[in-house]
């Protein structure tokens, strides 16, 4: 039996958890929870100096193993013939709002001068993991590309389906012109594992893991994220309500 | 025997009349407000910050840490059940949305409370411990009266006393912004900001331990904080953050 003070707890504790149960069901409500997002980025970007970098690490900070998430294998018959030709035939098509659309060999990509940081990659989740990444910066591609003034966000659509549903992910101009924001083609020191994006991934330093997507196919330039799929920008974002800005 | 005698003797025995109840006036607006906006948002906090908790239940050291690093604390599965959660089933979106907007209520007051407390000398005349009140004999007094549950009365039941204003001060001073700090130190946009944030707790995986740390540490001084209204009287305790009135306990030498 329980005691009345026992009682009167769990009671308490019932109402108050049902009460929040319900406010989360409740869309109002999580507009207003929706609207902290917008305040938590306009905060970071203004305290932000635009090109502030996050933290470089040495080779001695790496982690022993590099946990992967997300897809560890993209399914598909296509992906599977890159994989089988070594990705010899792998390219990266860059359209949308832009004057130049570009369709760039994989080969080009890694032979270009490129950049290598160590970097910590956080998860969502809270775990994080430091790495080393090689690859070309993102705004030299859009330079190439002819970016236009019309354009706001750089979507990058990926080779993996979550699901039933494709993966993408989607950033503004202020990170995809942010010179530690790479396609990443190598991660210490070898080509991209498959379980970490092979061939290519964005790597955006000052967001979370879900960001970083992985086995990308094509960078869209667009002026709104509302007609990309699920109109959220990205993956999680549609599906699960994971915040589009992840920079905390 | 006479009879005026026998009339005369029980008025002789009764008791003196009660001294008048006395109120003072103890916390002003701010501290109240406060108060019950931290009650809220605190539980939110503490709530919602479980549930992200859960998602990755193993905390590190250093730099990094992750499934195959070595943890200092692990747990398997989802270890904080649903009625310490919000929402009550597993949910990380869900959760951080309440998180990372409470933390707004939780921060911006915090500042606001200590710029006012500081102004108007509240923090140094009730908070700041005398330099009579650190002596270890008048700690260990006040702890062997606390343990006997003999609560200061009367003028002392105005002031806090020695032990109280450690907690106070340890929490807003300390506990608080260790929190906040912390939070902000697993931001990875922040730590490009700040890259100090990474140094003064020695990277975003011991922040991430030291948050939770803090927090069980907060969740520590809310029980002990509640037993204690409960045993100095929760009526009135609860009363005077409500109304800033207190009725002040008669001193012990009226009694």
């Amino acid at each position: 039996m329980i005691d009345r003070r026992g009682f009167i707890a769990t009671g308490a504790s019932g109402l108050l958890l049902g009460g929040c149960d319900r406010l989360n069901h409740n869309p109002g409500f999580r507009g207003v929870l929706r609207s902290a997002e917008k305040l938590t980025m306009a905060s970071q970007r203004l305290i932000s100096p635009r090109d502030a970098l996050a933290r470089q690490y040495t080779d001695a900070d790496l982690s022993p193993i590099f946990r992967s998430n997300g897809t560890a294998m993209p399914g598909g018959e296509e992906y599977a013939a890159h994989l089988k030709a070594n990705f010899a035939n792998w390219r990266l098509v860059v359209d949308g709002l832009v004057a130049r659309p570009l369709s760039l060999p994989l080969a080009a990509l890694r032979s270009a001068p490129h950049r290598v940081q160590v970097t910590r990659h956080d998860c969502v989740e809270g775990w994080s993991a430091i790495g080393k990444w090689h690859g070309l910066e993102l705004s030299r591609i859009l330079d190439a590309a002819g970016l236009s003034t019309r354009a706001k966000y750089i979507v990058f659509h990926c080779a993996d389906r979550f699901g039933d549903k494709p993966y993408y992910e989607s950033i503004d101009l202020v990170d995809a012109f942010h010179p530690q924001t790479i396609i990443a083609w190598g991660m210490n020191g070898h080509f991209l594992p498959v379980p970490n994006g092979a061939p290519l991934r964005l790597r955006v330093e000052r967001q979370l893991g879900y960001k970083q997507a992985k086995y990308i196919q094509r960078i869209e330039a667009v002026d709104s994220l509302a007609h990309v799929y699920g109109g959220k920008g990205g993956y999680w974002e549609d599906n699960v309500d994971y915040e589009w800005y992840a920079g905390i | 025997m006479d009879d005026a005698a026998v009339s005369i003797e029980p008025e002789a025995e009764a008791p003196p009349p009660p001294p008048p109840r006395r109120f003072a006036y103890r916390h002003r607006i701010p501290t109240r407000v406060w108060h019950w906006l931290n009650a809220l948002t605190v539980f939110v906090m503490l709530m919602s910050g479980l549930m992200i908790f859960n998602a990755h239940p193993h905390l590190y050291w250093g730099q990094y840490g992750a499934n195959f690093d070595h943890p200092w604390l692990s747990f398997r599965g989802r270890p904080i059940p649903g009625w310490a959660t919000i929402p009550s089933t597993y949910n990380l979106a869900a959760a951080r949305r309440w998180h990372l907007a409470f933390a707004w209520l939780l921060v911006v007051p915090l500042i606001l409370f200590v710029l006012t407390s500081l102004i108007n000398r509240h923090a140094q005349r009730d908070l700041k411990p005398t330099r009579d009140e650190v002596k270890p004999a008048h700690i260990w007094h006040d702890i062997s009266e606390h343990a006997r549950l003999r609560f200061p009365a009367g003028d002392a039941a105005l002031r806090y006393n020695i032990l109280q204003k450690f907690s106070y001060v340890g929490v807003i001073f300390v506990l608080l912004p260790l929190m906040v700090l912390t939070g902000v130190a697993m931001s990875p946009s922040m730590d490009a900001a700040w890259p100090w944030l990474l140094d003064i707790f020695g990277g975003r995986q011991s922040a991430r331990s030291l948050h939770f740390i803090t927090a069980m540490l907060l969740l520590a001084f809310i029980i002990v904080h509640l037993v204690m209204v409960a045993l100095a009287g929760p009526i009135n305790e609860i009363g005077s953050m409500i109304t800033g009135r207190f009725r002040v306990p008669p001193d012990r030498s009226q009694q």
